[in-house]
């Protein structure tokens, strides 16, 4: 099977899916209890105005008819007005969205630098004290909750130290640059205002750590699994005894198929990473889409809420295929597999 | 009389391999590490209306001659903003993360796993395709924002906070059971059984089932850590256990405001979360090494 029919295949269930998580949220927001109608205008609201917005969202009509006009909105950018911002839905995702990007990219970089040294020196140093160190580490990682790590990295490396600042994502005396991708870093550098852009990544620094520390213990750990598995096989005694170098062994051939574990793990990773960020950006006060999401969901606005869900579910669509393709590009049999 | 012959053969053989699987269990220093520090918190939690040192601080209590206490002596763990001593809160929070764990995974494990035999046994038939298409769904949007979602539109009450936690945890097992039930449904010991007429119901349940066992357990110790990893960030943003109920999230979050000065109400609870997850983590992996055939 080549590439890109399995990819085009994987592409396919990933339409599949989301078609579900549409059913699915859609019938979360209208079987929940509460009258959408009511919760959109508040409780002062005169029922005549009520029953008017029933009318105007088709509340009254069979669910499959109201889930046609939903999903119809969905790909018109009719996303609904969100109760907080009284603007279109898709016009705050426009305007929140990148900052979370930014940060979600960086931490998923972060993520994949330490976790493949970690895991792979853990693996190739087993049972040694490195190794020991890799687990403690890794233990750590994943029992601290992200939003604990935050405010000790805020308390320490902030307030204490100094080092890193505090929240935002820019110092006071800098100003936003020129829009253009949304995404602050890459903007700046995009303009040539590098001293902008360094001060951005400053920023990001702090809360994409504690977004990615969980995660990447999490991967170390399989990582190192999967190393210590290979190492023992067959493969590796053949080329071993060939007189390959240490080098070429580790960074070649055992590297290539340990990895397959670990980026399962990493796409599911990544992708839970937009919740996770909710906390994460209520404390470095960030001011991006979870940020906005959090909002919503204490103040039950439900079409933003409903942006939030499917937003979410298409970054895990997306990171999930790219994982997909890159496995089965690791590894052909797993596109064999898929074929048939 | 064969019959209860063969009975004692069977008791027999299972207290050997239970002897077996404590032997390995026991081995391993950090697993019974993890036994014991899950075991003491349970402890801690169940009778902290009794051991606790101040049991009126976890209900509607003010006393603002105590507040923002330092730890000392008469507190450990110093007092909160209005009052309330924060070892015993701790020690009553326990309770409301075990209940979740107790509560999630009550609910969610049985169905979760049954759903998954059957998709599993019956592949391809369509009800599981509609099954594993469903729990992929479920799959595809972060549990924690998917649990955040729900909570927010719900009215905020302990049971809620498990509905909400339990919606979006049965599919895991469902993945977990059905994937290894798919490939086991095709080994010699089940066309055996099914040669000799068992009925589905006897394969799914008393061949297969015994086989997963590890990876279940294994898998209920580690999702335990992740409940109250939840629970605690949904307590956090405020969609946890209403107030005044002791819940370590809540607790971290009150206490945040009060950084750096006042650092003994929020330090305390994550040192609490933070080791009970750990616990389970330890435990989890213990399990799962007990089952593992390889011997290390």
């Amino acid at each position: 099977m080549s590439v890109v029919t399995y990819t085009s295949k994987r592409a396919l269930y990933s339409v599949i899916s989301l078609f579900g998580l549409s059913v699915l949220v859609f019938v979360l927001a209208r079987v929940l209890p509460g009258n959408p109608a009511r919760l959109a205008l508040g409780p002062n609201a005169s029922q005549a105005a009520v029953n008017a917005l029933i009318a105007e969202l088709h509340l009254n009509a069979p669910l499959p008819v109201q889930y046609w006009y939903w999903i119809s909105g969905i790909f018109t950018g009719n996303w609904g007005i969100s109760l907080v911002t009284h603007r279109n839905v898709i016009i705050d995702v426009e305007q929140f969205l990148p900052a979370t990007l930014e940060l979600l990219i960086t931490a998923a970089i972060i993520d994949l630098l330490l976790a493949v040294p970690l895991g792979l020196v853990a693996g190739r140093m087993e049972n040694t004290y490195v190794d020991n160190v890799v687990r403690i580490v890794s233990y750590i990682g994943i029992a601290v909750p992200s939003f604990v790590v935050a405010i000790l990295l805020q308390l320490t490396l902030g307030y204490g130290l100094h080092l890193f600042p505090i929240i935002g994502q820019l110092s006071p005396n800098f100003s936003a640059p020129p829009h253009i991708t949304g995404l602050y870093v890459v903007d700046a550098v995009l303009t040539g205002e590098f001293g902008t852009a360094a001060n951005a990544i400053w920023h990001l620094i702090l809360p994409s750590f504690a977004l990615a520390l969980g995660p990447l213990a999490q991967e170390a750990r399989i990582l190192r699994s999967a190393v210590v598995e290979n190492q023992n096989s067959d493969f590796t005694l053949a080329e071993t005894a060939r007189g390959f170098p240490e080098r070429t062994i580790t960074m070649k051939y055992l590297l290539k198929p340990s990895l397959i574990p670990m980026i399962t793990i990493y796409a599911l990773d990544v992708s839970s990473m937009i919740a996770n960020a909710f906390l994460i950006e209520l404390i470095f006060n960030w001011p991006g889409f979870s940020r906005y999401g959090l909002n919503a969901m204490l103040s039950k606005d439900l079409n933003a809420i409903i942006a939030v869900v499917v937003i979410a579910g298409i970054l895990f669509v997306i990171a999930n295929t790219l994982v997909d393709v890159t496995v089965g590009y690791l590894d052909p049999r797993i596109r064999e597999q898929v074929g048939g | 009389m064969t019959s209860a012959i063969e009975d004692i053969h069977i008791s027999r053989r299972i207290v050997h391999h239970y002897g077996r699987y404590w032997y390995r269990f026991k081995k391993n220093k950090l697993s019974m590490i993890g036994l014991g520090t899950i075991l003491a918190l349970l402890l801690i939690a169940i009778l902290a209306p009794w051991i606790s040192p101040y049991p009126s601080s976890a209900g509607l209590y003010v006393n603002f001659a105590q507040a923002l206490r330092a730890p000392s002596l008469a507190h450990p763990f110093g007092t909160d903003e209005i009052g309330r001593d924060v070892m015993t809160r701790v020690m009553f929070g326990f309770r409301y993360s075990f209940s979740l764990v107790g509560v999630v995974l009550g609910i969610t494990v049985v169905p979760g796993v049954i759903l998954g035999l059957v998709a599993g046994y019956y592949m391809r038939r369509w009800f599981s395709v509609v099954i594993m298409r469903t729990a992929d769904i479920f799959v595809a949007v972060p549990a924690l924002l998917l649990a955040l979602s729900v909570a927010s539109v719900l009215k905020p009450t302990e049971i809620n906070v498990m509905m909400a936690v339990s919606l979006v945890w049965w599919p895991w097992y469902t993945r977990l059971v059905y994937s290894s039930t798919s490939s086991l449904r095709n080994e010699d010991y089940v066309k055996a059984a099914e040669l000799i007429g068992a009925s589905p119901s006897h394969i799914m349940f008393s061949e297969i089932l015994p086989n997963l066992l590890g990876s279940i357990l294994t898998k209920i110790s580690l999702d335990a850590g992740w409940v109250i990893l939840i629970g605690a960030a949904l307590s956090y943003v405020g969609l946890g256990a209403p107030a005044p109920t002791p819940d370590l999230g809540t607790m971290i979050s009150e206490g945040s405001s009060y950084l750096p000065s006042v650092w003994w109400i929020t330090l305390f609870p994550a040192l609490a979360v933070v080791l009970v997850i750990l616990g389970f983590n330890l435990l989890g992996d213990g399990i799962k090494d007990m089952f593992s055939s390889s011997i290390r």
